[in-house]
This record gives C-alpha cells, sequence and structure tokens, in this order.
C-alpha cells in the first residue's frame, strides 16, 4: 500500500466531510439549521483551501480561503440569519418528496457524480483529483435540494451550497481560478443575496408567507 | 482606447448618478443622455475597427472584433431608442400609479447598470469574466422584472433568478472545465489560460473530452438565458410581467448578448473536437425551440407572452443557423440576430403604447387600434409583418437564407422549418390583425403618441432586407468567417 502524506490525508477527510454536509443539508427541515450548515460547509471548504495552499505555495489560494471565510463562513450566514428572523420563516413544510426517498436518490446521485468526473479525473494532474468526483456530488445534491424543497430560503441556501460544490471543484481539479475570476465570482453572489433580500420582503408582503406554493399560478394563466 | 473606456464609461457613470437622480423628474431625460453618450462611443469604437481591424486592450482582458463590435453597435443602438421610448411611457406609468418614484430610480439605475453588463459581456476577452457579467445581467434585471410588484410579476421574478442562476451556475462548472483543459496547454496559474484569443491559438491541442464536456455544461448554462426549448420556461413570464421596456431590452439584447456567449464557446470547442458534434448541439436545441414555441404561440392570450414566445422562435431559428456551420449560414445567423432585435424591440414598444391604453395586456380587450391611434396601429401591423418574415422585410431576407443553406446541407430539416414557420405566421396574423382592425366602442386618441423609435427599428429593418450597404456586408462576413471558417 502506498503511503499517503498527512496533510493530504486530511484533504481527503474535508472532501468527505463535505459530502456528508450535503447529506445534512438535504435532510435538514429547520431553516436556522440549514443556514448553519451551510456556514460549516464553508469553514470545510475553507480549511481545504488552506491546506491545499499550504501544500502548494500558491498564494492566490491564500487569498481565496480568506475570501471564502469572511463571505461565505461569516457574513452570508449573518445575512441569512437575520433574514430568518426578521422574517420569522423557521420551518420548511414537508419537502415535496419525504426525506428518506431523497435521500435514496442523493446516494444514486453520488454514484453518477463519479461516473461523469472520471474523464477528468483521469487527465487531473493535481494531488486532489479524486476529489472532484466529489465536487461533481455537491453540486448535484444541492440541485436535487432546490428542487425538492418548497421555501424560498431553503431553495436559497440550495444554490449558494451549489456554488460551494463549484469552488471545491474548481480547487481540486486546477487549484482554483485565476484571482480576477474569484473575486468576479463572490462579488456575484454577495449581490444575488443582497438582491434575494429585498425579493423575499417583497414576496412576504405580497403574500404573507416564503411558500412557493404561492407563485404557481402563471402556469395556469398561459 | 477612449472609444471604449467611454463605451463602459457612459452606463457605469449612468448608474451611479441614477442612483441618487433617477426620482427626479429629469431622471428620464438623464437616463437617455447617458445612453446617447454610449452610442456614440459605440459608432466612434465601431468606425475605428472596421478601419484598423480586431484589438486588444486593457492587457488582454478586453478583445474587439468585427463579430462583437456589431452587436455592441446593435446593443447601443437598441439601448437608446428603449431610453426615449421609456422616457413617456415610465411617466404614463407614473401617472396611473403603478411605480412610485422610489422604483422609478431604482429603474433607472438598473437600466444603465444592465447596459453596463451586456457591454463588458460582448467586449471582454476573459471567459470567466463573461461569466460574471452573464450573471450581473441576470441580477440587474431580477428587480426590474419584479417592479411592478404583483404577484405575477413576484413569481415570474422568482422564476428568473432561480432558473437563470441554476442555469448560470452549470456554465460556471463549463468554465471551470475550460480552464482545466486550457491550462495543460498555456500553464499553470497562467492569467492568460481563460484569454479567448490565447484558446483560440492553441484550440487544436485542447483535450476533448474535457471540452466536449464543457460545451454541454456551457450551452446548457448559456442556453437558459437564450431561452433554447426546453429551458424557456423563464422567458414568457420575464417579458410579459415586467415592464414594457424591459421586455424589449431582454428580448432585443439579453437574448442575443446569450447567444453570443455560445457561440464563442462553440467556435473553440469545434476547432478541438475536430468533429461537427457541437454544431449538432445547436441544430438540435434550435429546432426543438422552434417548433415548440411555434405551437405554444396558439395558446397564448397575453400579448407581450405571445411575442416573447415568438422571440424563442426566433433564437432558435438563429441558433440553428449557427449550427448549420459555413460562412453563408453564419452570416444568415447574424443577420437574423440584427433584424430580430429591431423588429422585436419595435414590437414591443407598440405593444406598450396599446396595452396602456387599453389597460389590459390580454389580447381580447385589445380592439380596433387603428380607429383609436393610427400610429400605434401600424406600428404593430408592419412590425408583426416584419418578424413573421414577410418581404421586403429584412427578416425574410435571412431566414430566406437560412432555409436555402439548410436545403443544401440538412433537406431534413426543411419540412420541420417551413411547417413552423407556417403555424407561427397563422398564429401571431390571426391575433393580431382582429387587434388592429377590429371593431371598438373607444375615443381616438386626442394626442397621437411619439413611436419615432418603432418606425425608426422598422425603417432600418425594411433597409436590411431591401438593400445591404456593402460596408455592413463587408462587416458581417468578416464576422462569419470568425465564426464560420472560411
Amino acid at each position: 500500500m502506498t503511503h499517503i502524506p498527512f496533510n493530504q490525508q486530511l484533504l481527503n477527510a474535508c472532501a468527505a466531510l463535505l459530502l456528508l454536509l450535503s447529506f445534512a443539508m438535504l435532510s435538514q427541515r429547520r431553516i436556522v439549521s440549514l443556514v448553519s450548515l451551510y456556514a460549516v460547509q464553508g469553514a470545510v471548504l475553507a480549511v481545504a483551501t488552506l491546506l491545499l495552499a499550504w501544500r502548494t505555495g500558491e498564494g492566490n489560494l491564500y487569498l481565496s480561503a480568506f475570501l471564502t471565510i469572511s463571505l461565505k463562513v461569516a457574513f452570508l450566514p449573518w445575512l441569512l440569519h437575520r433574514l430568518i428572523r426578521r422574517l420569522q420563516v423557521y420551518w420548511d413544510t414537508e419537502p415535496l418528496l419525504n426525506i428518506s426517498g431523497t435521500m435514496l436518490i442523493g446516494i444514486v446521485i453520488v454514484v453518477f457524480a463519479f461516473g461523469l468526473a472520471q474523464p477528468i479525473t483521469q487527465l487531473a494532474s493535481t494531488s486532489m483529483r479524486n476529489a472532484i468526483g466529489i465536487a461533481v456530488a455537491v453540486v448535484l445534491l444541492a440541485f436535487l435540494m432546490m428542487i425538492t424543497r418548497r421555501k424560498a430560503m431553503s431553495q436559497v441556501v440550495g444554490f449558494l451550497s451549489m456554488e460551494n460544490g463549484l469552488f471545491f471543484g474548481a480547487m481540486s481539479a486546477t487549484y482554483g481560478m485565476p484571482m480576477i475570476i474569484e473575486l468576479g465570482v463572490a462579488l456575484d453572489i454577495l449581490v444575488a443575496v443582497l438582491v434575494l433580500g429585498v425579493f423575499f420582503f417583497q414576496i412576504r408582503e405580497q403574500f404573507d408567507s416564503l411558500d412557493l406554493h404561492h407563485l404557481e399560478r402563471l402556469s395556469e394563466r398561459q | 482606447m477612449i472609444e471604449f473606456l467611454c463605451l463602459l464609461g457612459f452606463p457605469a457613470a449612468g448608474a451611479i448618478t441614477l442612483a441618487f437622480r433617477g426620482a427626479r423628474r429629469e431622471g428620464p431625460e438623464i437616463n437617455a443622455a447617458f445612453s446617447l453618450g454610449t452610442f456614440a462611443a459605440a459608432c466612434a469604437l465601431t468606425v475605428r475597427i472596421i478601419g484598423q481591424g480586431p484589438e486588444l486592450l486593457w492587457r488582454e482582458q478586453f478583445f474587439i472584433d468585427p463579430f462583437n463590435v456589431f452587436l455592441v453597435a446593435l446593443t447601443a443602438l437598441v439601448g437608446l431608442t428603449t431610453s426615449l421610448f421609456s422616457r413617456p411611457y415610465m411617466r404614463v406609468e407614473e401617472i396611473h400609479g403603478r411605480i412610485t418614484p422610489g422604483r422609478l430610480r431604482l429603474y433607472h439605475s438598473m437600466y444603465q447598470l444592465f447596459m453596463l453588463t451586456m457591454l463588458t459581456a460582448l467586449t471582454t476577452n476573459n471567459m470567466g469574466l463573461l461569466w460574471v457579467a452573464m450573471e450581473g445581467a441576470t441580477l440587474s434585471t431580477v428587480l426590474l422584472v419584479t417592479l411592478y410588484r404583483t404577484p405575477q410579476s413576484l413569481e415570474a421574478g422568482w422564476k428568473y433568478f432561480i432558473l437563470c442562476g441554476v442555469g448560470i451556475a452549470q456554465a460556471l462548472f463549463g468554465t471551470i472545465l475550460l480552464y482545466f483543459a486550457a491550462e495543460k496547454v498555456l500553464g499553470a496559474q497562467g492569467v492568460t489560460a481563460l484569454l479567448w484569443t490565447h484558446l483560440d491559438a492553441v484550440k487544436s491541442q485542447l483535450e476533448p473530452a474535457v471540452l466536449a464536456l464543457a460545451f454541454v455544461f456551457l450551452l446548457v448554462g448559456y442556453g437558459t438565458k437564450v431561452g433554447l426549448a426546453p429551458l424557456h420556461s423563464w422567458l414568457p413570464d420575464a417579458h410579459a410581467e415586467g415592464p414594457t421596456p424591459i421586455s424589449a431590452v431582454l428580448s432585443g439584447l439579453l437574448l442575443n448578448v446569450a447567444l453570443y456567449a455560445v457561440v464563442r464557446c462553440k467556435v473553440l470547442v469545434e476547432g478541438s473536437l475536430h468533429s461537427t458534434l457541437p454544431s449538432r448541439m445547436l441544430m438540435g436545441f434550435g429546432l426543438l425551440s422552434v417548433v415548440l414555441a411555434a405551437f405554444l404561440l396558439f395558446r397564448q392570450r397575453d400579448i407581450k407572452r405571445l411575442f416573447a414566445y415568438s422571440s424563442i422562435e426566433h433564437m432558435g431559428l438563429a441558433t440553428f443557423a449557427f449550427g448549420l456551420s459555413g460562412p453563408v449560414a453564419t452570416f444568415a445567423a447574424l443577420l437574423h440576430m440584427t433584424v430580430h432585435s429591431l423588429a422585436k424591440s419595435a414590437i414591443f414598444f407598440a405593444v406598450g403604447h396599446a396595452a396602456q391604453k387599453a389597460g389590459s395586456q390580454l389580447m381580447d380587450d385589445i380592439r380596433g387600434l387603428i380607429t383609436l391611434s393610427p400610429t400605434v396601429g401600424w406600428g404593430l401591423m408592419l412590425g408583426a409583418l416584419a418578424i413573421l418574415g414577410l418581404p421586403p422585410f429584412g427578416v425574410f431576407a435571412s431566414e430566406f437564407l437560412i432555409l436555402t443553406t439548410a436545403m443544401r446541407e440538412q433537406p431534413w430539416s426543411i419540412p420541420i422549418l417551413l411547417l413552423a414557420l407556417g403555424v407561427a405566421f397563422a398564429a401571431i396574423f390571426g391575433r393580431v390583425q382582429p387587434m388592429v382592425f377590429g371593431e371598438t366602442e373607444g375615443r381616438r386618441l386626442p394626442h397621437s403618441p411619439a413611436l419615432l423609435p418603432v418606425f425608426a427599428h422598422l425603417a432600418i429593418v425594411l433597409m436590411l432586407g431591401l438593400y445591404i450597404p456593402p460596408y455592413l456586408a463587408d462587416w458581417y462576413r468578416a464576422a462569419a468567417h470568425l465564426i464560420g471558417g472560411p
């Protein structure tokens, strides 16, 4: 058996944790916990970035870890928690599919994700190439969460978690995107959440609820 | 360089100025003035590029060639005419009490920001920056779609945000894969690895398997914004529920910019794959959109939804033409993008006035425009005839070119295309005719609305159908050569 350096083992553990957190988010119905899970996911991502930065000596990665911590661990969860308190949405209603069914689909998705990542994994020269499959899985699981949830807030957390997966994918395949792109993406995510905050208040004002089944009239009107 | 700085500087300065002054009475005028500045800069830039050829700016981050400069000019032109149209239109909306001065400020500021993101997306050389700008275009328009705060508009805005957000996330994954493939050739941590010109130079060395996968994600991602079926469901809602000037720029400009992104990606991927897979995918998606939209046209009762579906149909046709490849088909696709965006925004201007007067967007409530206001009536009628591809309008020329090329390259697609175009003609003409010529008890309008933008657009569309000036033809040919190969 080949010897795996300690740093590498830690990175693999981070990858596994990310996947685990994705499943936890999939099964979590309390919105406050969902946001906390998102913050933890961001923290694990930041730790992985730091470990990788330490090993490869890429200055860019330190910067992007800093960006992750300030935005995804601190600012966005704080903003979302504030929104939850202001809007008083604490629980998601029963998802469209029950939790155990969703988990089973999630497992199938993970297998599919590893299949999809196969050609990239073979070509990648980074030491983290095995994690690419996990990144794809995180993206697809977040996608599944967006499909099965009814509350606007859960869908947004799904959207943000998807971006985490993409970020992790970029990191494991290419040691991160060029800095200018990462800054741009971070800016877009930030603006997206701010726009959504405004948007939530508009929905709330109109319907007295953040339940998305109110928003299903247009398709019937055609 | 100075022209280019002005091109991006005017909308940026406009967005900031209007964020403070947009609610004042002179807000619409400031908006139009900044749009005029942008248009002047775009014209100057175009003249220079035609004279001097493609150029790279600002450490190669921006790249202007015949392909994007023509879209820049078109975007700035439609941006200007729409701001002129929105001046009286939004004022009436304010008098009707549908919007407050605060929302008018948001509207004006976001309008300029939207122009900025689109112009950035068009001129950037960096595939990552292209993504950032496309996402920015979505974000700046979400709050415009929900400007009226009605339940329907909130629903449309949410759908727009989520569907385009998810779509654009796919495109980000595609961009990451592109970077992954490029890094192998252009060197690790290369700042140049996402620059389109560098990628284009080494495209035959890029790993085909990765690029094929990347293209699937990029096509699905940017295709969502083009409104390609089956990813189109946000488009009719966003068009119908937002204010009409926004429908005009979404339909006339944003769809073009998204298609531009798809075509840039296609050029790279096709060079790497040495196969026609990307072309066939474009043809498939394009044809599906044309057919699906044509048949859905019959079910529409809301006039803005009707023309939104017509946009899906026409973008499908342009996508199909890009898929046909070859210089002639690409020439036709570029011409089609131009005439569609001019004709469609003209229609939305006329529709906006018609719906505003009738107080309803339902087609059954709009009757006898020709007696109520001949200018609106004729504007809508001529616009509809132009978009339906009747000669001598420019849409006829581009559709004719697309069909004849398809006849030679992919004969099987001809019956499908002809059927779809026929169905679309029946659906739209059957609806527009009673709206314009039907009986009405309404009183004739005391004043005729200023519809200069409508007739200016239709005049250009007419001109492009009868006679394409030589410099314009050269310009299209140069662009077609860049995309479609020799």
